[in-house]
């Protein structure tokens, strides 16, 4: 009732779901009543062993770019924030623009050729010998680079991944 | 304290802007101080007085209208940044009410948008709460907002609506047999192992249908309705085998009881019509001999129609293959280590496979070289089957002879097996190492692969039609004599009885009736045991050739001079070729066998279940995938293919034995008639109208045939040129789309992108990449950036450029941002804050860069 008090503009029930998920972590740090909107966070160690998570290859990175101070830990409204996001209801510009954020292992706002490389090695667990990783990453920028920078910005990748027939069904987690 | 906070309230009321400037200032001075602790102070604060406002908010709604005045104070207070328009709402002109209507519609459009904003939660938050307080305000004022119970209602039965078909489609792909595990064979071995598997349900799927059509209208109602076992002469073990006739060695050959049971066509009676049903049992047993062959055809052209237009449907997107798979081929879904596993072995393998591809069409050689060794290749080849071809012949010849002879020993009475089963193994290894001269894609080699091995076991079906020839030749000669024993025997008991007693003679017992040899059960035999010998060759070299060596290989690897793993055994790979192979003839087999053995087809059915179980396991335990994983063709129409031509092959023998050879005297259900199809005419003259008849006579014409099959001829060239025009028309649309694809990448490549999307991101990304210290860098990063060409960005920039000229450095940023609230709009209206992403403020930006601040900025859009 609370929760749903401070915001049931969102939805409420989803929103419940997931203060409990984000108690259950930490039951003795996480309060139960969070009208009084407590200055808490969780470190990162802990939401990546989320079952949801715990196999995506990706999962530090999602968490990095979720949490508010880049460092992976996620108070509660980064929480839903990343929830909301990964669930099925976020349209694809948006989950467009946190795909970007999280293949984007530098920070650079491009994704270069180390991110990819980075990205195919978590993708293939490291199985791909590094003459096949060079193809592919050279295949990569040569398909869905269109400004010619040797690079990806938002906008290539976002061309690319709008036409890409399963964005939208494999960005997605059900909680 | 809530009159302190309205008192409060009333007096930012009077000069809000004023008061959030000085708030902002506080905000910075705080913050040039660098302490972190300080901004999160100030943020608690804030969050502190977001909930008593809210709080409030709560219980003035609940108070109803009385209150309403309290109530636009408090939300005024929360909705400070245009509160100036909703002050004096008593006095509305036309005018503003538009006015007002419009800024309600577009609040709503940002709250339903609200979710696409790429905004930290906090302010997502507070840009809505504003939002919704606005619209539920003013939407009573202009009679609006009945429709909000309504909307929920339908927002959600479309939720409920999407899980539905979540879970539905869930429940379809659950109820598709074996798709896991040939999921799971696929991410290790690869899509072209992948297709045999699929290949072999669609089989199973085939011969399941028909298994229901011969066993439905055929079997059972001959086993319920028909004469019972032991009343007639065919329905039972002569009196000779009756001693043998339930030995395992007997019924392994298929004789004895098996031989004179449904499972073969010298069971069937030809009773008319047969039970109270007055089924018309041979007039069925034609029919359904005809329609297993109908069906087959109709569904093996069908499913190539079906794969050549999906093979055309999605040929226009490689233009991301990598892009794709790089980025969209991990499922976020996954929650399972298993699944998990599978699936990194599936990008895998399918990136390994998209590598083949990609490294095949960069080859670039010796163009003539490679056609010579080609040319080389193919006549090697065409040596070797001819080779085979006359080998086969010369044996079979021979044979011929052998069979006449009397001592002939075991070698020669078994040379044309001995033959065809070593030519079978030494062929495709050599054809293997003769196609590696040729250098092709591994799919494409497959492919010729498959129509050498074919083309060598055309030989082995010719080989065993001609004995099966010789076979029928022989009975029928044979019938002829027992024919006339039969009759004499006959005449002979009815005499003999006659004589003795003045009674009725006691018919001849069943048993000791004469037979005669009934071709047709012994070709259903003969196919029967081929049948079932093939299976256990391929289950015992499954055993022996893939899992005893795989076990061997894997123990007795720790004691043994070299290393087996990598050595010489190795562990086998799937072999496609062979078992498409296999089960395409398996096929023609019992396509050829279905007529004259009605129960072939159901152990088929049994093979093909337990094989796909055992070839699963098989694989999984002990083979390794090939050296290079390559993907199947999207359309496995060359197996299609293959089956068709096989089951053309298989029916001409049927077709032939139907139309001119004569059916056995004495048993099957057509016994009696000249020829098989004189059921049909039966049928025709006795249970139609006499017109239909006439009608049948006519189009049996030939004088109507021969038109009918050119008109037939002409139609296909005519489509067929159709279908080859849309082919051209395709290649040269997607020929056009490339070059349009490349003409976009140069036009990107000269104006920068104006993507409102990319400020949001930037805002989103300044803070985080607060590890580069140096603003310097940050600010040439923003001049490269090309967000910069969007209004807002030259605007900001511009103005950070007016008020420091000497912006180089660190300076620029230190200057404290008095000027940017001054150029702020002051009047409301003139502005949208809200659809616009982005908020002209001095946003994190210019201040973005500086080392241990944090990320603040979005927090204190919403003053308090």
């Amino acid at each position: 009732m609370q929760l749903k008090m401070r915001r049931g503009e969102l939805d409420s029930a989803f929103e419940r779901k997931l203060h409990g998920r984000y108690h259950e972590m930490a039951p003795n740090v996480v309060p139960m009543d969070y009208t009084k909107d407590p200055d808490v966070k969780l470190p990162m160690q802990l939401i990546i062993n989320m079952p949801e998570l715990k196999e995506n290859p990706f999962k530090e990175r999602i968490v990095e770019s979720f949490s508010e101070d880049g460092e992976g830990s996620l108070s509660f409204n980064d929480f839903v924030d990343m929830f909301s996001v990964l669930s099925e209801m976020a349209p694809r510009e948006l989950k467009a623009i946190y795909a970007f954020k999280i293949y984007d292992f530098n920070t650079d706002n491009f994704i270069c050729k180390a991110d990819l490389e980075k990205t195919l090695n978590k993708l293939t667990r490291e199985e791909l010998t590094a003459e096949e990783i060079t193809l592919v990453c050279e295949k990569v920028i040569e398909e869905a680079d269109m400004d010619g920078d040797g690079k990806l910005g938002f906008a290539d990748f976002e061309n690319m991944i709008s036409k890409a027939p399963d964005f939208l069904s494999t960005f997605h987690i059900r909680i | 304290q809530k009159n302190k906070e309205e008192n409060e309230s009333k007096e930012e009321e009077n000069c809000p802007q004023q008061s959030r400037a000085s708030r902002r200032k506080n905000h910075r001075m705080k913050r040039n101080d660098g302490k972190k602790g300080g901004g999160e102070r100030d943020k608690k604060a804030s969050s502190k007085d977001e909930k008593e406002s809210e709080n409030k908010e709560k219980k003035t709604n609940m108070k109803g209208k009385e209150e309403e005045n309290k109530q636009k104070k408090g939300r005024k207070n929360s909705a400070s940044s245009n509160s100036s328009n909703s002050s004096d709402e008593e006095s509305l002109s036309e005018e503003e009410l538009a006015m007002l209507m419009e800024e309600v519609e577009q609040k709503k459009k940002l709250i339903s948008t609200m979710r696409n904003k790429p905004w930290r939660m906090m302010k997502k938050l507070s840009v809505l709460r504003e939002a919704q307080a606005f619209v539920e305000k003013f939407e009573g004022a202009l009679g609006k907002g009945k429709g909000k119970k309504l909307y929920a209602y339908k927002m959600m039965m479309a939720k409920k609506w999407v899980k539905f078909k979540r879970d539905f489609d869930n429940f379809k792909t659950q109820c598709i047999p074996w798709e896991m595990k040939i999921k799971e064979v696929e991410s290790h071995f690869g899509s072209s192992v992948a297709s045999y598997f699929i290949f072999l349900r669609w089989m199973y799927g085939v011969n399941l249908v028909l298994f229901g059509l011969i066993f439905g209208l055929v079997i059972i109602p001959e086993v319920l309705m028909g004469m019972p076992y032991g009343s007639m002469p065919r329905k039972t073990v002569p009196r000779a085998e009756q001693a043998t006739a339930m030995d395992f060695s007997v019924l392994w050959d298929f004789e004895g009881y098996i031989k004179y049971s449904a499972l073969f066509y010298g069971y069937y009676n030809n009773q008319r019509t047969i039970g109270w049903l007055k089924y018309r049992l041979p007039m069925a047993y034609f029919m359904v001999g005809i329609s297993v062959f109908g069906y087959s055809l109709m569904v093996v052209i069908r499913s190539m129609a079906r794969n050549a237009n999906e093979s055309t449907a999605d040929g226009d997107d490689d233009n991301f293959v990598f892009s794709w798979k790089m980025f969209t081929s991990w499922d976020y879904l996954i929650g399972n280590p298993e699944t998990a596993d599978n699936k990194f072995a599936s990008i895998t393998t399918s990136f390994k496979e998209s590598i083949v591809d990609e490294q095949e069409s960069n080859k670039d050689e010796n163009i003539h070289l490679r056609r010579f060794l080609r040319v080389l290749a193919n006549v090697l080849i065409i040596c070797c089957l001819c080779g085979s071809g006359y080998l086969i012949y010369f044996v079979v010849k021979r044979s011929q002879t052998f069979s006449k002879m009397q001592n002939a020993g075991w070698y020669e009475r078994n040379e044309v097996e001995i033959v065809m089963s070593l030519l079978g193994m030494f062929c495709p290894p050599l054809f293997e190492t003769i196609a590696t001269l040729e250098n092709y894609h591994p799919r494409i080699g497959l492919k010729w692969q498959l129509g050498r091995i074919f083309a060598l076991f055309l030989g082995n079906l010719y080989t065993f039609l001609l004995a099966l020839m010789d076979d029928v030749n022989e009975k029928l000669a044979e019938e002829d004599v027992v024919k006339n024993i039969t009759r004499w025997t006959l005449f002979g008991h009815y005499n003999s009885s006659m004589e003795n007693s003045t009674a009725t003679p006691a018919p001849l017992d069943p048993a000791d009736v004469p037979r005669g040899p009934c071709w047709e059960t012994t070709v259903g035999i003969e196919i029967v045991r081929l049948t079932v010998s093939d299976i256990l060759v391929t289950f015992v070299t499954i055993l022996v050739g893939d899992f005893i060596r795989a076990c061997f290989v894997r123990f007795m690897n720790y004691c043994w001079c070299w290393d087996l793993e990598a050595g010489f055994p190795s562990y086998a790979e799937f072999d496609i070729s062979g078992n498409v192979l296999g089960l395409v003839f398996n096929q023609g087999m019992i396509w050829m066998g279905s007529f004259y053995a009605p129960g072939l087809v159901g152990i088929n059915v049994l093979r093909l279940l337990t094989s796909m179980y055992f070839q699963c396991w098989a694989v999984m335990s002990s083979n390794v995938p090939h050296a290079r994983v390559f993907k199947a063709s999207k359309s496995n129409n060359f197996y299609m293919g293959l089956l068709l031509l096989i089951l053309f092959l298989s029916l001409l023998p049927v077709a032939y034995t139907i139309m001119s050879l004569p059916p056995s005297f004495d048993c099957g259900p057509f016994s009696g008639k000249k020829r098989m199809y004189d059921v049909i005419q039966e049928t025709i003259e006795l249970d139609f109208p006499l017109f239909v008849a006439k009608i049948f006579g006519y189009v049996a014409n030939p004088g109507l045939i021969i038109p009918a099959i050119l008109l037939m001829v002409l139609a296909i060239y005519y489509l067929n040129a159709v279908s080859e025009a849309y082919q051209r028309a395709n290649a040269e649309l997607k020929k056009k789309m490339q070059l349009q694809r490349e003409e976009e990448k140069n036009k990107r490549n000269n104006k920068a992108s104006t993507n409102s999307m990319m400020q949001d991101l930037e805002d989103l990304l300044a803070p985080s990449t607060k590890s580069e210290s140096s603003p310097k860098q940050a600010e040439d990063k923003k001049k490269d950036s090309p967000n910069q060409a969007s209004p807002v960005g030259k605007q900001e920039k511009a103005e950070v450029l007016n008020s420091s000229p000497i912006a180089a450095g660190r300076r620029a940023a230190f200057i404290p941002p008095p000027h940017v609230l001054v150029t702020r709009p002051l009047t409301p209206g003139t502005w949208a804050p809200y659809p616009q992403p982005r908020q002209p403020w001095p946003g994190g930006r210019p201040m973005g860069p500086f080392p241990g601040r944090g990320r603040g900025q979005p927090r204190y859009i919403h003053p308090v």
